[in-house]
């Protein structure tokens, strides 16, 4: 799998995913840099991190998804090309129209980070593949706009696709308002594209992919993509 | 420009005395211009000149074989092996943070990290030290509101992790809250940064956001003692912008992988005036500005307000000859402003130039070495009366536990710490919540196995009834709990927080603190190896306890053998190790005295330095040899509280046998001791290896606290202790 | 010439800062407030020049970056 990480100025999850890849894969991914839009014909795998890209200034991921390199990832998407958007990320492609809905403000106003409980929605997907149906995930948030909404029509389209992938829970799966941090519509922490090859979502994978910090529930979406484009 | 008569009014609203004016006079041979007084003016504030505090700062342990740069940089450096260094400090923000909570802290968080990793050190972890006035204050919850969200806004977009830290509250700080902010960072020992300039000819360079107005006097206003005028000082708190300093963290750290810089500083209170000073006066040089080549935000900007802008998320640097295109390339990349501004000379003097003209010329080394300092007369604190037991009510240990983990200064932070990114760079080991935080040594070469621990401490409960030992207690309470997670105790960073030191008692309070803490430093091999003195802490009249603030930064060698507070498993044997043969005995300005009885008297527990360091010593053995997995050290509201905290963490009770039943045992706060859980099995060998120092006290299991017959539910401590702070935050 | 973009939130979009505004302003007494919505204004300064040229242009950079289409609205004021 050869896999390349968009580095914005204010990516600050850039290099965190890029040691999860690098675990996987056994080889560090390019990091690719905002400003240029040529990006290699031969990528498998294209990530956009999480931090806060241009600041977050005006919204959260509105300048990235109009930055040079987006351009080459809207062509490498409509290629087939796997993209998966995390954090910020998520909000980026939002911004960009690669999925669609928006992120707002989290209900509570706050900026929230701490684990979560989400339920694996689908795995029928390169990227969750190597999780159980309904299997229950403990993976950290962080983010200050994590409140996705859509309209009624998104919404019943992504659930009759079957691109919900996952929802935020309890710990014992079940789909609560308590269990939602943020507000999301329908507690929904990450969406698939109608094509199933772009995934964004609010929770942070990377963070728990290695015992060491506390846990490896992220992992499978890092494995299921080694397997499926390997 | 219109010249600016230089009349007394002036002078005194530069916070000169007249002594210090006769002074400028003489190294000047003529009157000053208002910028040359404006210079002068911050170049000698209490913020940068030390004054009042340099006599005794001096007489503090800063030498150790693992330090490598002590205090006078930017920061402190220990080797921490592998031909890395830690790189650390920490900072106050008092009176910005009061007046505007938001960006006074915020821009609290920036300043600390442009301090570390301008010494080369790529930031890995930020932690704060807040104290707020009483929860029912009407401005409290305003200000941690604002103090909080500043943290995170800041810390949060920066990309550095927020992992730990303390919060105290007491009407002390009503008028005057506390925001001392640490950074950590790590840097490759053969590649760490000072701000000596040297090279006459090499060109000064200024590189990071424009200068506009903000700020300007805020290092003047920061030694001056507040009155109510103070919230109309509101407009010259200055703004942080924490996507700049982001891309400045990665500019200065590309620059530096290169070989151009010669010297580098960051513009910190006193922006441009007191950086360029300190480079040129470490190399013994002069130092010739244009200041009408810096980037300028604002239209109509004087020399004046440029030399004393406080704004944010700037440096200057000296870089090697005709090495100007290869730093300008870098800082374009990110996007951030690059102008050549000046020129080493060998002068020996600061001269200042607008558009041709001469607008300062100041002799440097005169300047920086007749910077007042001064002898200020202290009188010892009384000492206090004990606490009679006789005269401590008792009220069922049931209630008083649950009173005390619900009360202010022991309910969780959890609210406040959920606000912080604190897992940021993918190292965090040990959350906030904890005795330390611990985060994996990444350094460039990648992952390693090994960690760096990290705390913030002080009891001003302890300071206020004896300095001396408040200064002492605050050092060993860093080394223990960097001792409980496992780690070697390296060095502190002291954040010395007072009143004003022009009153013998405040001063006093200082100069105990410093012997206090040079106490333990000495007995522990626990040097300093940097710190800030924030002074002036009073509102009409009215001066915060004593807070000298210790920042305490540790090694694991393996993250294997480490411990954390949370109770494993069900069956474990509870052993607390040191402290008195028999039950513990000190009352005096604990919690329980002023959650329960309503008193904040009494003597604070003593501290023996020789026992703590065996003890501790024994313990960190313990956790190094893989035997003790689970390890707290009994500190705020003593040892049930400890153990309640074992329990909640780990969602695990306890029934405890080994124990009286009397408030001194239960929550007296005598020192030195740590509660260790290990597996039934082990624990008769644990024991006998430990000898008198240990004891067993009980079992883990169920879910509650089980004493003499009768239990409280971990729910209900649960409750209190997670409940308090969103209740009063309004978020419950 | 200047130009002010107002930002808003489309009328069916929960925003919860604007709720959060209008029960802290039920609290401090001021009865009647209905609702809260909050939004942001960009100032602009523009070149000057036709004024519906302006227009189109500035409909073109809420189009492409100032405005979110998913959940925001825009009205420009044109000063000058």
């Amino acid at each position: 799998m050869k896999a390349a990480v968009i580095v914005f100025p204010g990516s600050n999850c850039d290099r965190d995913v890029a040691v999860s890849l690098e675990r996987t894969t056994g080889r560090p991914p390019l990091m690719h840099w905002h400003a240029d839009a040529d990006l290699p014909e031969d990528l498998d795998l294209i990530v956009i991190p999480g931090g806060f890209s241009y600041g977050d200034y005006l919204r959260s991921g509105a300048m990235a998804a109009r930055s040079a390199a987006m351009a080459g990832v809207r062509t490498a998407a409509a290629k087939g090309r796997a993209v998966l958007g995390i954090c910020n990320g998520f909000q980026v492609l939002c911004e960009a129209g690669l999925l669609p809905g928006a992120l707002m403000r989290n209900r509570s106003l706050h900026y929230i980070c701490r684990d979560v409980y989400l339920r694996v929605e689908t795995t029928d997907s390169i990227f969750t593949g190597h999780y159980a149906p309904a299997q229950v995930a403990r993976i950290p948030i962080a983010h200050h706009d994590g409140n996705y909404v859509a309209d009624l029509a998104t919404h019943c389209a992504l659930e009759d696709e079957d691109r919900i992938a996952f929802r935020y829970c309890t710990p014992a799966g079940k789909v609560t308002d308590d269990a939602n941090p943020n507000g999301s519509l329908d507690n929904i922490a990450g969406i698939l594209s109608e094509e199933r090859n772009v995934l964004g979502l609010m929770p942070h994978p990377e963070r728990l992919a290695d015992p060491r910090l506390g846990g490896t529930d992220g992992q499978p979406i890092f494995a299921s993509l080694m397997e499926a484009l390997s | 420009m219109t010249a600016v008569e230089i009349t007394p009014a002036v002078i005194a609203e530069h916070g000169l005395n007249a002594e210090e004016y006769a002074r400028v006079l003489e190294i000047l041979g003529r009157e000053p211009n208002i910028t040359e007084l404006g210079i002068f003016s911050v170049m000698w504030s209490e913020h940068c000149s030390y004054k009042s505090s340099k006599k005794w700062l001096k007489t503090l342990p800063t030498t150790a074989p693992w330090v490598i740069q002590g205090p006078g940089e930017n920061a402190g450096i220990v080797d921490i092996g592998d031909g890395l260094t830690a790189v650390f400090k920490m900072e106050s923000h008092n009176h910005p943070s009061f007046i505007e909570p938001y960006q006074g802290a915020a821009t609290g968080v920036g300043g600390i990290l442009r301090d570390v990793f301008t010494m080369g050190a790529r930031p890995v972890a930020n932690l704060n030290a807040l104290r707020f006035g009483a929860p029912d204050h009407p401005k409290t919850r305003h200000l941690i509101a604002g103090v909080v969200s500043g943290i995170g806004g800041y810390g949060n977009c920066v990309g550095v992790p927020t992992v730990g830290g303390e919060v105290n509250f007491h009407p002390g700080y009503n008028g005057n809250i506390l925001v001392n902010a640490m950074t950590v960072g790590i840097a490759p020992a053969d590649r760490i940064f000072y701000s000596k300039a040297s090279g006459i000819g090499n060109p000064v360079v200024y590189v990071g956001s424009k200068t506009g107005r903000d700020g300007i006097h805020g290092a003047t206003m920061a030694s001056a003692e507040f009155n109510a005028d103070s919230e109309e000082k509101r407009p010259t708190v200055q703004v942080g912008d924490p996507f700049t300093e982001k891309l400045l963290i990665e500019a200065c750290l590309e620059l530096m992988d290169t070989d151009v810089i010669v010297a580098i500083q960051d513009m910190g209170a006193a922006g441009l005036t007191s950086s360029s000073f300190e480079m040129a006066s470490k190399g013994g040089l002069g130092v010739e500005l244009a200041l009408d080549t810096v980037p300028m935000r604002e239209e109509g900007m004087t020399p004046y307000e440029l030399m004393l802008s406080e704004s944010q998320e700037r440096m200057l640097m000296v870089l090697e000859p005709g090495k100007e295109p290869v730093a300008e390339a870098i800082f374009r990349k990110w996007g951030l402003d690059f102008a050549v501004i000046g020129r080493l000379t060998d002068t020996g003097r600061m001269v200042l130039t607008w558009h041709g003209d001469t607008v300062a010329d100041l002799p440097i080394d005169p300047l920086a070495e007749a910077a007042p300092e001064y002898d200020r007369p202290w009188e010892p604190s009384p000492a206090p009366a004990p606490v009679d037991p006789a005269s401590v009510p008792t009220v069922p240990w049931t209630e008083a536990l649950v009173t005390l983990m619900g009360s202010p200064d022991l309910a969780s932070r959890r609210w406040i710490w959920e606000q912080y990114d604190h897992m940021v760079m993918g190292d965090t080991v040990q959350r906030p919540g904890g005795d330390a935080a611990v985060v994996r040594i990444h350094g460039p070469a990648g992952l390693t196995d090994r960690g760096l621990a990290m705390t913030t401490d002080c009891t001003p409960r302890y300071g206020s009834a004896d300095p001396v030992l408040g200064g002492t207690q605050a050092v060993v309470e860093a080394w223990r709990n960097l001792t409980a997670v496992g780690a070697r105790p390296l060095a502190i960073t002291d954040n010395m927080n007072f009143g004003n030191p022009e009153k013998p008692r405040i001063m006093g309070q200082f100069v105990g603190a410093c012997q206090g803490i040079s106490a333990a430093c000495l007995a522990l091999d626990f040097p300093v190896v940097s710190g800030n003195v924030s002074l002036y802490n009073e509102t009409e009249g009215q001066a915060i306890p004593p807070t000298p603030t210790i920042g305490g930064v540790g090694v694991l060698d393996d993250l294997d053998r480490m411990a954390t507070v949370a109770f494993k498993a069900e069956g474990d044997a509870i052993l607390l190790i040191g402290g008195p043969a028999g039950d513990a005995e000190c009352l005096g300005r604990t919690l329980y005295l002023r959650e329960i009885a309503g008193r904040e008297d009494g003597a604070p527990p003593p501290v023996d330095l020789a026992e703590e360091r065996r003890v501790g010593d024994t313990v960190r053995g313990l956790i190094q040899s893989g035997r003790v997995t689970t390890c707290h050290d009994v500190s705020d509201g003593g040892l049930l509280v400890a153990i309640a905290e074992m329990a909640l963490a780990g969602g695990i009770g306890a029934t405890l046998d080994g124990v009286t039943d009397t408030p001194a045992a239960l929550f007296g706060e005598d020192q030195g001791r740590y509660i260790v859980a290990v597996p039934e099995a082990d624990a008769a060998a644990v024991l006998s290896d430990l000898g008198s120092v240990a004891r067993r006290i009980g079992s883990t299991g169920g879910n509650a606290l089980t004493l003499g017959g009768v239990s409280v539910p971990l729910a209900t401590l649960c409750d209190a202790h997670e409940g308090w702070l969103p209740r009063l935050m309004g978020d419950a | 010439m200047k130009a002010r973009v107002h930002v808003t939130l489309k009328s069916g979009v929960l925003d919860p800062q604007g709720k959060a505004i209008a029960q802290a302003l039920q609290a401090l007494g001021f009865d009647g407030v209905k609702d809260a919505r909050q939004g942001k204004v960009i100032e602009l300064d523009l070149e000057d020049g036709d004024t519906s040229a302006a227009q189109a242009r500035v409909d073109e950079m809420c189009r492409q970056l100032l405005v979110n289409s998913v959940i925001e609205t825009y009205r420009v004021e044109l000063e000058g």
